[in-house]
């Protein structure tokens, strides 16, 4: 590679002083503010509890990771437990359950029966939504995760469905139909 | 002693010690509107009045005035983490160290005219000295010993580094510090604050010769060494209160925070407060050495059986100019780059240091020419 | 002053003298010092020598100190805190102190001002020591005080020279 000898700038006496570059840049900071005082700065800052940004989040925002039901009502899950082997600060703890022989869905054979997502760990990476090969987990857009205990960020099977809902098409391998 | 003379000074003491904590206090929130306003972003303005607590409707947000408290109360719930390689007792020390000298300069500054309550007159400084000037130099720098101790006591390398960065820079810009006030000094032929600011109330401002005696050719001539000894003061205190062109010792992009890494809680908190209290003080010299302390401009209020009214007063254009002088420091702050480290000592040692050397000569010269 | 605040200002000084000589450890030696430097202060101030008092303070503690302080920053202290006794230095060092008292004894005993108050000496407090300092330096004393400063001026040279390094023509490159 050629190099490319720069040759530094000469500044002139008032140049070296330093004083009228400083006056410059106050008077720059200083428009600035008189500009953010007058009230005629572009607001662009956004007062968070009051103004959100729900609305403009993206279809791929990663938020908090929910399980949902089919359209028949179903648990998509079937306990194969690769999330929980999957997730990297191991916040997803599931405990399997069998389906029982006169249910509908007994062909399933496994649903959860007790799925819980610690919030504490949880990174929001998505690789539990990556990995699940039922489609039964999703990472939806809720962000605002709090509680006052560690045991209420522990989000249980319930709490899961209630964030998640209702998820239609997609696989359908288990349906009566086929 | 009579008892009057006690009292009153035990006033004086606490209603300034107060007056001073609560300008570090709404510093530290004024610093962070500052540069929002200047950055135009919004700032804290949160923290107020919770009236939802006592059953209205909404709070009352107060423009994030109450911060402060927050903040303060933050400090004094954290955690007080010691870590095991410190040495304790330098590390207890060290804190205490930075914060008392800032307090103790601010004895000698007047910050406003002298008070008749009945048949006494109180005069509205705690000591008047006749060795002001000095009495500052002398207290603000043992101010160097606490962050030297923290950086030391620390026993680790971004603190030390911090505190050797700080002690050369603080002895370096002393120098600065005490020859540019020698012109002063020289034009007032006085030691006295007090008798300075009573000067400097009849005859003009040193900046501002606009009244009285001020309105000679000398004054005007003396401007010239007079500005000359305005910058060279005031970058030096910029240096010595380690504000931003000149904060390396706790530079966060090289030092992780400097002399006060290994510090938290209520230990951090009196670093933090000890810089702004070395900031308002060093603003009240300057006012009191070069904007009339407490006087007003072209003589207003300026004769002398006063009333606590008018005593007042003076104490208020007093804070009015200080608290200028703060946002003037924060607004440096918020607009120039830090200065590397030997670029800082070439301007300390071979530019201030020479030009306030020549400006002793010229002053003198004028003062010869004028006086003879 | 108070009688109470001159014993509690030279007990300091005092205690704080001995800390200097008894302390392993530089750093808190050289803040011992401080430390004595500072009730030595205050008791120029409590005989109405504020200047004096001021002066001290600046010059001593504000600024040979934190030099002392800086240099022994520098060192390696666990060195200094290893060092072993040393019998002859004990004794050559309890020699000169009792030399130097006797000596200062003399001279403080012939000192016959000490016997008076200082309230009844014919001292014009009203006037600045600050003036009165000045007078006698640039008058009684101008020729000393311009040997000092061409002493200093020396050392200074002195140091620039020591300290400067030779002009190398060209430095060695390294390798890229």
């Amino acid at each position: 590679m050629a190099t490319i000898t720069v040759k530094r700038p000469k500044l002139s006496f008032v140049e070296k002083l330093y004083l009228p570059a400083i006056f410059k840049g106050l008077k720059i900071t200083a428009g600035h503010a008189i500009r953010a005082l007058k009230g005629s700065t572009p607001d662009k800052t956004m007062q968070y509890p009051e103004q959100k940004w729900d609305h403009e989040l993206p279809e791929h925002y990663r938020g908090a990771p929910a399980l949902v039901t089919d359209e028949h009502g179903r648990e998509r899950c079937v306990s194969c437990q690769l999330c929980e082997f999957i997730c990297p600060p191991r916040a997803i703890t599931i405990i399997p359950g069998e389906i029982p022989a006169n249910d509908q869905w007994a062909k399933v054979e496994k649903a959860p029966r007790e799925f819980k997502i610690d919030m504490i760990r949880c990174i929001y990476c998505g690789m539990c939504e990556e990995v699940c090969p039922e489609q039964a987990i999703f990472l939806r857009k809720d962000y605002a995760i709090t509680g006052t205990t560690r045991a209420e960020m522990v989000h249980d099977k319930t709490r899961l469905y209630e964030i998640g809902g209702v998820r239609e098409g997609l696989v359908n391998k288990w349906n009566e139909l086929k | 002693m009579d008892w009057f003379f006690t009292l009153s000074t035990a006033v004086k003491v606490v209603l300034s010690i107060v007056t001073l904590l609560t300008i570090v206090a709404l510093a530290s929130y004024a610093e962070r509107r500052v540069s929002a306003i200047i950055q135009d972003r919004v700032g804290p303005n949160r923290v107020g009045v919770p009236l939802t607590l006592f059953g209205a409707k909404k709070d009352w947000a107060f423009f994030g005035l109450l911060q402060p408290l927050a903040d303060g109360l933050k400090f004094i719930l954290k955690e007080d983490f010691v870590p095991a390689h410190v040495k304790k007792f330098y590390f207890w020390l060290a804190p205490a160290l930075t914060m008392i000298p800032a307090l103790l300069t601010f004895a000698v500054i007047p910050f406003g005219s002298t008070m008749v309550v009945g048949e006494h007159t109180v005069p509205m400084v705690i000591a008047n000295l006749n060795v002001g000037p000095l009495f500052i130099l002398a207290i603000s720098s043992l101010s160097v010993y606490g962050i030297v101790l923290a950086g030391w006591s620390s026993n680790s390398k971004y603190p030390f580094l911090g505190g050797v960065r700080s002690s050369s820079q603080m002895i370096s810009y002393e120098i600065s510090l005490g020859l540019s006030l020698v012109p002063v000094l020289m034009v007032f032929g006085e030691l006295n604050l007090s008798k300075i600011v009573d000067y400097q109330n009849h005859n003009g401002w040193l900046l501002l010769p606009a009244w009285g005696e001020g309105l000679s050719v000398e004054r005007w001539v003396l401007m010239i060494p007079m500005l000359i000894s305005f910058l060279i003061f005031t970058i030096s205190v910029f240096a010595e209160t380690n504000r931003m062109p000149f904060d390396l010792p706790e530079c966060e992009t090289e030092l992780v925070a400097g002399y006060h890494t290994e510090y938290s809680s209520m230990k951090f908190a009196l670093f933090f407060m000890g810089e702004y209290a070395a900031m308002v003080v060093g603003s009240g010299i300057i006012v009191t050495l070069y904007l009339g302390g407490w006087s007003l401009p072209f003589g207003l209020l300026q004769n002398d059986e006063g009333s606590i009214w008018k005593s007042l007063a003076h104490v208020g254009c007093f804070l009015t100019k200080v608290v200028a002088w703060i946002i003037f420091f924060m607004w440096v702050r918020w607009t120039l780059p830090r200065f590397r480290y030997d670029q800082l000592m070439r301007l300390g040692w071979v530019w201030l240091f020479e030009i306030a050397l020549a400006n002793v000569f010229l002053t003198a010269v004028i003062i010869m020419i004028f006086r003879k | 002053m108070p009688e109470p605040l001159f014993y509690f200002f030279s007990l300091l000084t005092l205690i704080f003298g001995v800390g200097v000589v008894i302390n392993r450890n530089p750093v808190a030696s050289a803040l011992c010092l401080v430390a004595s430097f500072i009730g030595l202060a205050a008791i120029y101030v409590s005989l109405n020598a504020y200047f004096l008092g001021t002066i001290q303070v600046l010059v001593y503690a504000g600024a040979v100190m934190v030099l002392f302080l800086f240099i022994i920053m520098l060192m390696d202290i666990r060195a200094e805190e290893r060092r072993k006794f040393n019998l002859v230095a004990v004794g050559g060092g309890m020699v000169l102190v009792i030399g130097f008292l006797a000596m200062f004894s003399s001279v403080v005993s012939g000192f016959k001002g000490g016997e008076q108050r200082l309230s009844q000496l014919p001292l014009d407090t009203t006037k600045s020591d600050v003036v009165e300092i000045g007078k006698t330096l640039f008058t009684d004393y101008t020729f000393h005080l311009q040997i000092v400063g061409v002493l200093l001026l020396v050392a200074t040279v002195g140091v620039v020279v020591l300290s400067r390094r030779e002009d190398r023509p060209s430095a060695p490159h390294e390798a890229p």
